[in-house]
């Protein structure tokens, strides 16, 4: 059999693009799921703040998850758990994956379209090198998070986070809830990389510091975490002598950073963008392999999972009409991201498949307060976002009209941060 | 009462317990630690040395080449994964050819076979990604990398299936000769044995001092090394060495045998046990790496790491040279392997030979041969080599190798089963680490770390905060349980 | 009394200081939009949050069940609230939104599951 469009992840992104394509028309659809259920990491984030976008409601992940699961049992979509997707190949106008399970074994299927929603993973302690030993005691956030709320078991009493990223912060209030004492977030940058509202109700509600340009710069305990020192750090990041404070613990906790998995992305030889760490896409977030598709923080890590959804709708979408052989692979725009901002999602834009507006995200490289970010085409402003402040945590959300791309034949957009004119 | 105990279960250890294997003999493995090969041999560069750095009338340039050319042999009665990808020994000026000339000159003498002077333009056909200034070099095709772990763990596995004793957490404080035999105090009681061969790595000489009059003394010094992901894995095919110096051999740049890229190690003299890295270590490790590989991509980095080496030094009683010490020590009965450091990995398949048929054998004049000895270990099963035909088939055979644990590495769920049912089991999490890489990939273990301790549990019957990482009872990774809730039916 | 808090209605994320006057009312500035002194004086007289935490289940497929407070608690009561719910104990299979623990601490607000978990 050969399906219309193999899904590849089963989290947010995945369940969202898989049921978009469905609605509009895709009949044959798989969804296949490395893990144990369906839902992805939102099983494990146990919190509440996700779907005010979606669902105007503040739901907890395993909420927000279980609306997309019962969407897609409605809409008939079957699954496969359990089951790891070795690589994905081009054969023909089709793709071959090649996947396997305990049930099925080894097993090759072949799809017309292909929606990659792998999601991402944690920076680890040994990609960002934190000099001393190695002992039992340093985990990621994510997996302490997947030990304590869902195996049921704490990893350590006294704690020390580095990196106020969401998951983080998140984290030192689940561990202080569950009997431990979390005596610091570090914070390598002169700001969070967390949103604000959970600085304060993760670590201000329960007397948490947060330290600022502060890191960790040696790991104490050969067996199991005796101590962190910590030190503040110059304007370059580098840790400053004499400053350096040791704190007794025994878990380290890392909060530092997401990287997109995309290693069968890159074997199958879709195009990467190196800012992204994702693949290069398209308004309705095509790859550069036709009847590819990506979306969800494979594409690029984004802050709240309702843009995530948002964005597996598009991909969707796109989806069905390449299926329908509507898609058009005209490339009438590219985006650059200028002074003060990392990337921008879209890469390429073929007008002929917008609706009314593209939304491009994007992300600034520091705290800017009082500016604009400004669409450029030419030496020509297309659009204009205003935000009181743009936060490196908060990814921008720069929606710009058909009409406003029609009036330009071709070109590069380019967006910049900028003085507001007065 | 033993035979013979061989203190430490390092590579030296376990190939001597191996290659005593082989005759009728009561022999005991006995180490500190909560798994065997799991302090130097764990931690260093994991390289095969062609054999031309040290000069022939010592032990090192004896054993070096001599153990090489013995890797196929005891990679594929052991199963251990082992790459023969050559080396370069690197120049960026005459003053260091002239260095190499003289390398290669002594490698003559000790029996490397293949070398070769490589010109310029020879040096970057073979490693594109060389610094353009190198001017020539000295191949030698027959060094190799390997699977340190593996190496070790394997090795003990088959001494053990052939008889031998294994005892862990069995730390020695106190050795007394008693008689004609030895009565060893360990953490868990006494072991007597007739022999003891001392392979305790950097300890060989506390160890020895228990015992005799100390004549030599082991000074510890540090190596930092980074891994890359495998995605930098082809930045070099073969090892790269900087030209030698009075410090050493220098930082290398390397493939591993499974795929990634290794750097390191840098020389710092530190306390034994000192395992832990530097910033200011690491970053030479990195500048001078950078000087023969300028393109290191150092945002793929997965892990750093420092490891010790064992150097005997010279002071007022010491009558060593920098060498190798592999002889019957001052109390007789007692051997001591010791100052075994590089080229050590090397030559172990000789020494290990050396020191049974040489030094073990004269002294019991009845031994006998084991003619039930298999020089063979079970073999393992790495799913991710396996073809198309043979995956399908292994799942269709064992259901459990269609899950996969650790998603980096494609290491299945049967993989993880197999090394904690063999008969030296992992029991911990980096015991299973070791014996199969799970977790020694990209994410190093942020995923399958939770599916291994449950894994772990599962099969030794126990409770999750029951699984160790490394060491027994300090080295947990959890905690308790959430709740306080009674939590029987 | 004065109290600096952070604004969390938007991610502007504005400084404010609020300050009681003599008749009990509050005085809030460094605001930007007519919603932060709404929260801040939310936060000065009865500061409420909801408890997103796990209970004990037997019978599922995992050990742990997530739980929140069907309705935000009274800021200073989270840690009693949490005494009480580490006590619970549930059976598969649960339903999200079953209540698994009633009327907690008395405030009339229960705890309710975040996700279904069937019989294992």
């Amino acid at each position: 059999m050969i399906y219309d469009v193999v899904i590849l992840g089963g989290g947010p992104a995945g369940l969202a693009a898989a049921a978009e394509a469905k609605k509009q028309g895709a009949e044959n659809v798989l969804i296949l799921e490395r893990d144990r259920e369906l839902g992805g990491i939102l099983n494990q984030c146990i919190h509440n703040g996700f779907g005010l976008h979606t669902f105007n409601e503040e739901l907890t992940g395993p909420e927000y998850a279980e609306r997309h699961i019962n969407e897609i049992v409605e809409l008939g979509i079957p699954y496969l758990l359990n089951t790891m997707v070795l690589d994905m190949v081009e054969h023909g106008d089709l793709k071959v994956i090649h996947v396997i399970n305990e049930n099925d074994g080894y097993m090759a299927i072949e799809s017309k379209a292909v929606i990659l929603t792998m999601g991402c993973r944690e920076r680890t302690s040994g990609a960002i090198g934190i000099p001393g030993y190695r002992p039992s005691g340093v985990f990621t956030a994510g997996t302490a998070q997947r030990f304590i709320n869902m195996e049921g078991y704490m990893c350590g009493k006294e704690v020390v986070i580095l990196g106020s990223g969401d998951i983080g912060l998140i984290m030192a209030r689940r561990m202080t809830l569950e009997g431990a004492h979390v005596q610091a977030v570090c914070e390598l940058m002169p700001y969070s990389n967390g949103l604000v509202r959970n600085i304060v109700q993760c670590l201000d509600d329960y007397d948490i510091p947060l330290k600022l340009s502060q890191t960790i710069t040696f790991i104490h305990g050969k067996d199991r975490v005796e101590g962190v020192t910590i030190a503040k750090v110059d304007e370059r990041l580098k840790a400053i002598p004499g400053t350096e404070e040791f704190i007794p613990c025994d878990t380290l906790l890392l909060s530092v950073g997401l990287i997109p998995e995309n290693e069968i992305t890159r074997h199958a030889g879709v195009e990467m963008d190196p800012r992204t760490s994702g693949s290069v896409v398209g308004e309705l977030r095509q790859t550069s392999m036709p009847g590819v598709f990506a979306c969800g923080n494979v594409v690029h890590v984004h802050d709240l999972v309702d843009f995530v959804s948002q964005e597996a709708v598009l991909a969707g979408k796109g989806a069905a009409k390449y299926l329908k052989g509507q898609l058009n692979a005209d490339v009438d725009f590219t985006t650059v991201n200028g002074d003060g901002i990392g990337y921008v999602v879209p890469q390429k834009v073929a007008i002929k498949n917008v609706d009314d507006s593209v939304t491009f995200y994007m992300r600034v490289r520091q705290v800017f307060k009082d500016k604009v970010v400004n669409a450029y085409i030419g030496d020509t402003i297309i659009a204009t976002k205003k935000e009181k402040k743009f936060l490196p945590a908060e990814m921008v959300n720069f929606k710009i009209t058909k009409d406003i791309l029609a009036e330009y034949p071709s070109g590069e957009i380019r967006f910049v941060v900028e003085e507001a004119k007065k | 009462m033993y035979d013979i105990a061989i203190i430490g279960a390092g590579v030296a250890g376990s190939h001597i317990a191996r290659e005593l294997s082989r005759y009728l003999l009561d022999v005991v493995l006995l180490d500190g630690e909560n798994d065997v090969g799991n302090q130097i041999s764990m931690a260093n560069s994991a390289i095969v040395h062609a054999g031309f750095d040290a000069p022939s009338y010592k032990l090192k340039g004896k054993f070096n080449a001599a153990g090489n050319i013995m890797y196929e042999k005891i990679c594929e009665d052991l199963d251990v994964p082992f790459k023969r990808c050559g080396s370069l020994v690197v120049a960026h000026d005459e003053y260091e050819m002239a260095t190499i000339h003289e390398l290669y000159k002594n490698g003559l003498i000790n029996g490397v076979p293949g070398m070769k002077i490589l010109f310029k333009e020879e040096v970057h056909a073979m490693e594109p990604n060389l610094n353009e200034d190198i001017c020539g070099a000295l191949y030698a095709p027959s060094a190799g990398v390997v699977s340190p772990f593996e190496l070790c763990t394997n090795a003990v596995e088959n001494a053990v299936d052939n008889g031998v004793t294994l005892k862990l957490n069995h730390m020695v404080s106190d050795i007394e000769k008693v008689g004609n035999h030895f009565k060893i105090t360990t953490q868990k009681g006494i072991i007597e044995a007739k022999f003891v061969i001392n392979a305790a790595g950097v300890y060989a000489d506390d160890i020895y001092e228990m015992v005799g009059e100390p004549y030599f003394q082991l000074l510890a010094r540090k190596g930092n090394y980074f891994i890359f992901d495998k995605e930098a894995g082809n930045l070099v095919n073969s090892v790269i060495f900087p030209c030698p110096s009075k410090k050493g051999k220098g930082i290398l740049v390397a493939p591993t045998v499974h795929g990634n890229l290794l750097i390191g190690p840098d020389a710092e003299p530190t306390e034994k046990g000192d395992i832990s890295t530097t910033a200011d270590r690491l970053d030479y490790v990195k500048q001078n790496a950078l000087k023969n590989c300028p393109s290191l991509p150092f945002n793929k980095i997965i892990r750093s790491y420092a490891g010790l080496r064992n150097t005997p030094v010279k002071d007022t009683f010491t009558t060593t040279d920098g060498d190798f010490i592999i002889e019957e020590s001052p109390v007789k009965g007692f051997i001591n392997v010791a100052g075994y450091e590089s080229p050590g990995l090397t030559s172990i398949p000789a020494v290990a030979h050396y020191v049974v048929e040489q030094l073990i054998k004269p002294m019991i004049p009845d031994i006998k041969e084991n003619h039930d000895f298999n020089p063979k270990v079970r073999p393992h099963i790495r799913f991710d080599e396996l073809s198309e035909e043979e995956k399908i088939a292994i799942i269709k055979k064992n259901p459990k190798h269609g899950k996969v644990i650790c998603r980096c590495e494609t290491i299945t769920e049967g993989e993880i089963l197999d090394v904690i049912h063999r008969s030296v089991g992992a029991r911990t999490v980096k015991a299973v680490k070791k014996r199969c890489r799970a977790g020694t990939g990209r994410c190093q273990g942020g995923f399958c770390g939770p599916r291994v301790v449950e894994i772990l549990a599962r099969e030794l019957n126990c409770s999750l905060d029951e699984i160790m990482y490394d060491q027994q009872d300090s080295g947990y990774i959890l905690s308790g349980k959430t709740k306080s809730a009674k939590e029987e039916v | 009394m004065k109290k600096n808090m952070t604004c969390i209605v938007c991610p502007v994320g504005c400084q404010m200081t609020v300050e009681e006057k003599n008749d009990g009312t509050y005085d809030v500035t460094g605001n930007t939009c007519k919603r932060g002194p709404k929260y801040a004086v939310a936060e000065m007289t009865n500061p409420t949050r909801v408890v997103p935490t796990t209970v004990v289940i037997k019978n599922a497929m995992l050990p742990r069940l997530p739980v929140k407070t069907a309705q935000p608690i009274p800021k200073g009561q989270i840690f009693d609230a949490m005494a009480v719910i580490n006590q619970v104990v549930v059976q598969a299979p649960v339903k999200t939104g079953d209540v698994v623990l009633k009327n907690l601490l008395g405030l009339g607000i229960d705890v309710v599951a975040t996700r279904t978990m069937n019989k294992f």
